[in-house]
Parts: C-alpha cells; structure tokens; sequence
C-alpha cells in the first residue's frame, strides 16, 4: 500500500508543480499570447506522440493512420461546440462523440488489419485515415467539405489541454507498466511465443491500437478549439508523418523521448518559422540520418522513471517492477 | 454503353501510368522487401526534368522521355546506396521510416527550389483524335498506351532473358542463397532500383504529355495507388503489377463514371484493404509463411 | 481416455506432407520422448499440437473438464489456457525484457489484470504485480535463475537461455509441456543437470512432458516411451529399450543395413 500511494502521490505532485509554474510564467507575462500558441501545439503534439509511441513503440503495430482519428476527433468538436448553447458542454460533448466514433473505427478497422505484418499494416492504415479524410471532404452538409468549418468557439486554452495531456499520459503510462502492458510487449517481442504463453495477441494489438486512436481523437478536439478552425487539408498523411517524426526522433518506444522530442521540435519550429519550407528539407534528412545513425532516436528506449526515481531514492526499492 | 467504353478508354491510359509506377514498387519488393514510399516521388522528379527538357531546352519529347528515365535510374539508384543499403540489417519498420524520410525529402526539396504550384506542361502531342467503333482515342492516349506496352516488353524480356534479370529473379527469392552462389547482391539490388526508377521516370513524363501539367505532390497519391496495384497483382510479381496497374486504372475510371468521381480515391484504398484482409498476396503473389 | 489423443494427424505444405498419418497418446504424469533424424516432421508436429499450424487431416483431442475437447483449429492462446505449453527449438525468448519479465508475461494470462483496471490503476494492479514477482521467483529459483531475475534475456547465456525458456513455459501453469531440443547445444554437465531438472519438475508439478531431442542419452534415460519419426511418418513406439532395438529406427539413423 505504501507504494501505491508514493508513486501515485509523485506523479500527482509532478503535475500540479508543472501547472503551477506554468500558471506562474503566463500570469507573469513571460508565456505571451504568442508563447502559449507554441505551448499548446506542443502539449497537443505530446498527446499525439504518446499515443502513437503507444501503438509504434509498445505495441510495435506500424499505423500511419494518426490523422484520421485526429480527424475525427476535430470535426467532432467542431460540429458540436459551433451546435450547442454552451460551448464548453459543446466542446466536451464533441470529444466523447469523437472518442466513441474513433473506438468504433479502430474496432473495425483494427481487429481485421492488426494481423497484417509491419509495412503491410501502416499502408493500410495510411489508407484508412485517407479514406476517413475524403468523406469528410464530401460530407458537405455536415463537415463544410473542403472549406472546412471556421469560427468555431475557442473553448480550449494551455489549461484544459495540459490537464488533457496529464490525463492521457497518466493513462497510457498506467497501461504500459502493468502486467497488460508487458503482455503487449511480448507481442512486440515475438509474437507466436507470446501467443504460445496465453497471450490473447488480437486483444492486446487492439487495445493498444484503439488507445492510440482515443489520444489522437482527444488532441485533435483540444486543437479544433484551440486554433478555431478545420479543414480536411490539415489531416493528410503529413499530419501523421509529423507525429511520427517526433515519435522518431524521441525513439520508438521511449515516452520520455515523446516528450522531448515534442518539446525541442516545438522550439525548433518557433526559431525555423523564418525558413519555411527548408525547415521540412531538414527535418526529412533529419529522419533519414537518425534511422541510419541512431534508430534508437535521441533517447533509445532510456526511460524517466519518475516513480522508480523517487522509490529508489526512498529506500524502498527492493520491488523495483512496476 | 459507348459512354461506358470510353470510359474504359480513359481507365486504360489511366492504368498504363500505375502500372509503370506499380512495377518499380514490386521489384524492389521482391528484392529487398521494402515499400519504397519515395518511388511516387521519383515519377514526380521524372515529370519535372522532363518538363525542364521539353519546356525549357526544347528537347524532343521521345528524347525527354529517355533522358528522364536515365536520370530517374540514377536517382533511384543513388537513393538506394545513400538511405537504404545502411538499413539492411534494420528492421522493415525502421527502413519503411527512411523511406518516408526520402520521399519527404523530395517532395519538400522540389516544393523549396520550385515552388508548390501546378505548373503546364507543354503539350507536345497532337491530340487528334479519331473514331473507332465509336469510340473516340485520341494520340495522347495511343501514345501513353503504346510507349507503356513498349517498355513493359523489354522489361519482360530483361528479367527472362538476360543473365541480370535472372540474377534479380534469384535475389527475390533468397538473398542470401544468391550470394552463395555468386551473384553480386548489391549489384542487382542497384539495377532493381535502376530499372524502376527509370519506369517510373518515364512515366512522369507521360502523365506531364497527357494531363499536362505536374507538381511538386503529384507523386504522392498516384504512388499509393501504383502500391495499391502492386498489391493487387501481388507484390513481387512483375505480370501482377502490370495488371494490378490496369485494374486500378479501370476501378478508378468506373467509379467515376458511375458519378462518384469524388470518392475515386477513397475507392482504391478500399481495394486495398480488402485485398490485403482477403487475398494478401493478391493475384500472382506467393504466400510466405514464417518459420517456427 | 488418455490425456490427449493424436489420430491421423497429417500437415501438408504445398506438395510437402510434413506430418502424415501420426498416431499417439499422452497420459498423465508421464515422460515420453519423440525422436527422429533432422527433417523428421518433430517440430512440425509440436506446432500442429499447440496451435501454432492447422492440421490438414486427422484430429487432436484434450482431456479436459468438458471431457475430450477438439483442439483442431484452436488458437495457441486458447490451447495454453487448456492446459499445453512449450519451448522453441530457436529460443524464442522476449529478448528485450529481463528474465523475469519474460515469466511474468507467460502467468498474464492467470493472474493478470484487465487492460481497463490497469489503466485506472486500481489497487488491485500492485497486489497482483508483487503475487506474480514473487511467483515468478520461486520458478526462477529452481532453475537457478532468480540470481540474474532482472537481467535482459538477451544477455543470458544460451545455456540459461534455454533454462528461462522452460521456466516461461512452466510458468503457464500446463498439464502437459513440449520441451522442443531443451538440451541443444549444452555440454554433457549441463544436459545431466538439465536432466536431473526435468525429472524434478515433471514429480513436482504433476507434469506430462514431451521432449524432442537429439541428445540419445537424456532421452534414453528418462523418457518412459519413445516416439520415432522419420520423413514424418511414425516408424516405431514403444519403450527406450525397444526402440534402440527396432531395425527401422537403426535404418532411419544411421542407414541401410549392409
């Protein structure tokens, strides 16, 4: 019981410093209206990654389909929060109709596609999430079609996006260091053996993938609210490339390198904005020399271990398994 | 039903095109097992230096179509040796990774350099059409279908009937027990990507004499859907591709003469996953099982 | 009715009949060996038994609380839950996760939590992770292996290798256990000790075992039965001694009789 109550406490108490010292540096004016555009891009984009790092990483299931459920989860809140009376209910209302829609996909399309091998599986995928963004392209009367929808309430601001962002993470995490999370490690690993041990192997690559399609969902909500405006053209397989390279770049695997790569990419864009298009150029040769140089991305599969770090520190780490 | 033939006109020139890209695609695959994501943006590279030659130097455009296909060979092969070869060893899922790497590399690099516009392609064939049973052809399109049938020909007759193609044959059956006996992998694995980036080269500038004009991210649709008609055909099957090719082509035409031209796209990708939960190794394709 | 029950099992590739025509019962508690020169169909049969491949032909039936159930065209999963486990004859460990990680994910199936109550983390996650350590220790330990527990499996010796890869198995919780070559590769100390293991485990968790190997020694010296194959077909049956006397077995190994 001890346990249970540090790690969880150190986890809570992480969160709560970080809002707070973010709650300091905007009051403060140091986080200006412009800052905190790049502040919620980049906990929007953690969101993302850690999903997908969920799926790619732990799972090992290659799906170039991001877009489609962040599709789904922004057209969702669109609708809704332009809709509704209170945009706020709109907002939350929209997101659990794009979570639901987006599990229901997943189901679909995961259960029959998940036992394609590695780059059978993200083509795929990568034709779902194209699939998804022509009929909301055609959905005219619902979805605008290639207009999009614009001027919808800004109901999202770093506040509920960061509490989004702990939430999801807490829930992935929670996922990934528990006996489920090695199970779908073990797919990973080798399947068939994982399988011979009693592994429900579809099951695992399911969850795996609908959670990654529930972040994806949620972020693309707080992002609809957050920017004001959708489009179909925003959710192209680009869109799921750009999740990948921060996925990529933080190493396959690792969710603290989620995060930093979430991070520094984000500042990098900030200081690039001047170039442009060269900024991609960079970007994809980036992606080539680290799958050369460094696959393991610029963390490899190390880990932050915020619970472990403080158990350890307190003695009591004689249990140091999940 | 003449509506619906020259429908099927159109799907047949259509196809030509995918099955010039869809035949890059499974060579490599049947070489090295990796889905060459940049091969889409190759046939774009071809439509531009073609466009280059015929726009700018005034070059022949039989002569652009060659100097493309050259180019493009070299491209491809260049790629190979710089972004592929170091992952070998890598898993499937690391190389597919480079390869989109690559792609997003070209693509940006054109749209840095040249912009993101449509730009005209000059049209260099004479239209004329004429009459047929009804139907109307016109020279653009006996043009892309003839050139097409051409070169699958010699491509045919490269893989069955000189000593390379055999070498290629052997490598995408067991890399390993060719080297065994002789063959020099990495050579084959060069004129593979050669040979393919050539095709596709010259089909970019096909499609720039047709529809007359190119972009910078013309490649990246038409590329899936080349994929998706490799596929089809079964990936690693040269026969496969080239009818996947039509298939897609056709399928394509249909939907949109059935009035859902705006789901075209999303009708493809459809195939393609029917396909791959139905008949994975499409029409021509092997089944390889793992080893326990 | 025999534990498990064998008919006609037959698995054809293409053209290839791996398996053909086998035959055999297991009962309980005992040790039974199936041997046979390289090629034979071992392996194969051992895949078709735990679901790994799907018979062409014949039927394989399971002594359990329904009585005799058809394992045919059941998934591995399901057959480890029925009660069938087994080792690889490439090691097929989770290279990437320590030694005893790999044991835990092979007693998910028993003791682990849903996917929903480890998301939320409930409290019932920590009770349920220090159980299965704990398990999974005392498994390690038999096999002298709970010294290294968080080691990554890659980095084990081959000998340990093959040792954590039957504690894996065991850790399923089997009536019956396919051991595939568990002594490939080990020198002669090793083998007896491994020996000596299986005979040990076998008594201690009322085990079945079946055990392919090359190794004439361990097998001669511990299998009750033995089971020959040879271009996967069954060529004799019967007890150790009875085999090493049996003129085909003698053909099948070493040739033609002159």
């Amino acid at each position: 019981m001890n346990r249970f109550h540090i790690r969880n406490m150190v986890w809570l108490a992480a969160a709560v410093l970080g809002f707070l010292a973010l709650y300091a540096l905007v009051q403060a004016g140091i986080i200006n209206r412009f800052y905190q555009i790049t502040l919620v891009t980049i906990m929007i984009n953690i969101i993302y990654a850690v999903g997908l790092n969920l799926v790619l990483g732990v799972a090992g299931q290659f799906s170039l389909g991001h877009a489609g459920f962040i599709a789904i989860g922004a057209y969702s809140a669109a609708i809704f929060t332009k809709a509704m009376e209170t945009n706020t209910t709109g907002l939350y209302v929209g997101m659990a109709v794009g979570v639901g829609l987006s599990i229901i996909l997943a189901l679909i399309v995961g259960i029959p596609t998940l036992r394609l091998k590695g780059d059978y599986l993200a083509i795929a995928t990568l034709g779902v999430a194209e699939i998804v963004r022509v009929i909301i392209n055609n959905m005219r009367d619902l979805t605008n079609g290639p207009a999009g929808i614009s001027g919808i309430p800004l109901v999202s601001n770093w506040i509920n996006v960061y509490i989004f962002m702990v939430i999801t993470t807490i829930f992935i995490l929670n996922f990934v260091y528990s006996s489920a999370g090695r199970a779908t490690m073990a797919i990973q690993q080798d399947e068939i053996a994982a399988e011979s041990m009693g592994v429900n192997v579809t099951l695992y690559k399911v969850s795996a993938f609908v959670l990654g399609a529930i972040t994806a969902s949620i972020g693309g909500s707080l992002q609809a609210t957050f920017l004001g405006i959708v489009t179909p053209g925003d959710y192209t397989f680009e869109r799921s490339i750009d999740v990948l390279i921060i996925v990529v770049f933080g190493g396959i695997g690792s969710f603290t390198g989620s995060f930093v790569a979430a991070i520094l990419l984000g500042l990098l864009n900030v200081f690039l904005q001047d170039y442009g298009q060269l900024r991609m150029v960079i970007y994809a040769i980036a992606l080539v020399l680290i799958m050369i140089f460094r696959p393991g991305g610029l963390l490899g599969t190390r880990e932050l271990r915020l619970g472990s770090l403080v158990t350890k520190a307190l003695g009591k780490d004689k249990e140091a398994v999940s | 039903m003449q509506l619906f033939m020259q429908q099927l006109v159109n799907g047949i020139s259509l196809g030509s095109i995918y099955a010039l890209i869809a035949l890059g695609y499974t060579m490599v695959y049947g070489t090295i097992r990796l889905i060459n994501f940049a091969h889409g943006d190759i046939y774009m590279v071809g439509a531009f230096f073609g466009y280059f030659l015929v726009s700018v130097l005034n070059v022949n455009v039989f002569l652009a179509m060659l100097l493309a296909g050259v180019f493009c060979a070299i491209l491809g092969v260049v790629i190979e040796k710089v972004a592929y070869k170091p992952l070998r060893k890598s898993t499937r899922v690391a190389a597919l990774i480079t390869a989109i790497g690559v792609s997003f590399f070209l693509q940006n690099v054109m749209i840095y350099f040249l912009g993101p516009e449509v730009r005209a392609f000059p049209s260099t064939i004479p239209v004329m059409p004429f009459r047929v049973f009804g139907i109307v052809i016109n020279m653009k399109q006996v043009f892309v279908f003839i050139t097409t049938v051409i070169l699958m020909i010699v491509l045919n007759a490269i893989v069955k009937y000189t000593k390379m193609g055999k070498a290629m044959r052997a490598v995408a059956v067991d890399s390993e027990a060719a080297e065994l006996m002789g063959i020099d992998v990495n050579r084959v694995i060069s004129f593979t990507f050669a040979l393919g980036s050539a095709l596709a080269g010259v089909a970019g500038v096909l499609v720039g004499v047709y529809y007359n004009s190119i972009s910078a991210t013309m490649g990246t649709t038409p590329g899936l859907k080349a994929f998706v008609a490799a596929v089809v055909g079964g990936v690693g099957s040269i026969p496969g591709a080239m009818i996947g090719g039509y298939l897609i082509g056709l399928l394509e035409t249909i939907v949109t003469f059935m009035g859902g031209s705006m789901y075209k796209d999303a009708a493809v990708y459809a195939l393609l996953i029917v396909i791959l939960l139905i008949k994975p190794s499409g029409l021509f394709g092997k089944n390889v099982k793992e080893k326990v | 009715m025999s534990l498990l029950e064998v008919k006609n099992l037959t698995k054809n590739f293409g053209g290839l009949a791996a398996v053909s025509n086998v035959s055999i019962h297991l009962e309980e508690n005992e040790l039974v060996g199936l041997i046979g020169p390289n090629g034979a169909g071992k392996t194969t049969f051992f895949n078709l038994l735990t679901g790994v491949y799907v018979p062409t032909e014949g039927t394989i039936e399971l002594l359990t609380d329904n009585g005799m159930t058809k394992l045919n065209n059941v998934k591995p999963d399901k057959i480890n839950e029925l009660g069938l486990a087994r080792t690889f004859q490439n090691i097929r460990l989770f290279k990437d996760q320590s030694v005893i990680e790999n044991v835990m994910v092979a007693m998910h199936r028993e003791k682990g939590n849903s996917v929903f109550s480890s998301i939320l983390r409930l409290a019932a996650h920590y009770r349920t992770n220090a159980e299965m350590r704990e398990k999974a220790l005392e498994l390690l330990k038999i096999f002298n292996l709970d010294g290294i527990a968080d080691d990554k499996a890659r980095n084990l010796s081959y000998g340990q290798q093959r040792r954590l890869e039957i504690v894996r198995a065991l850790a399923t919780q089997p009536k019956i256990l396919f051991l595939d070559e568990p002594a490939a590769g080990m020198n002669p100390a090793e083998t007896a000790e491994l020996t000596d293991l299986i005979a040990q485990i076998r008594e201690q968790f009322d085990l079945t075992i079946v055990l392919i190997e090359h190794d004439m020694s361990l097998v001669m010296q511990i299998c009750q039965r033995i089971y020959v194959l040879e271009y996967g077909r069954l060529i004799a049956h019967g007890t150790a001694e009875e085999v090493k006397q049996n003129p085909d077995v003698i053909r099948a190994y070493l040739g033609g009789v002159d």
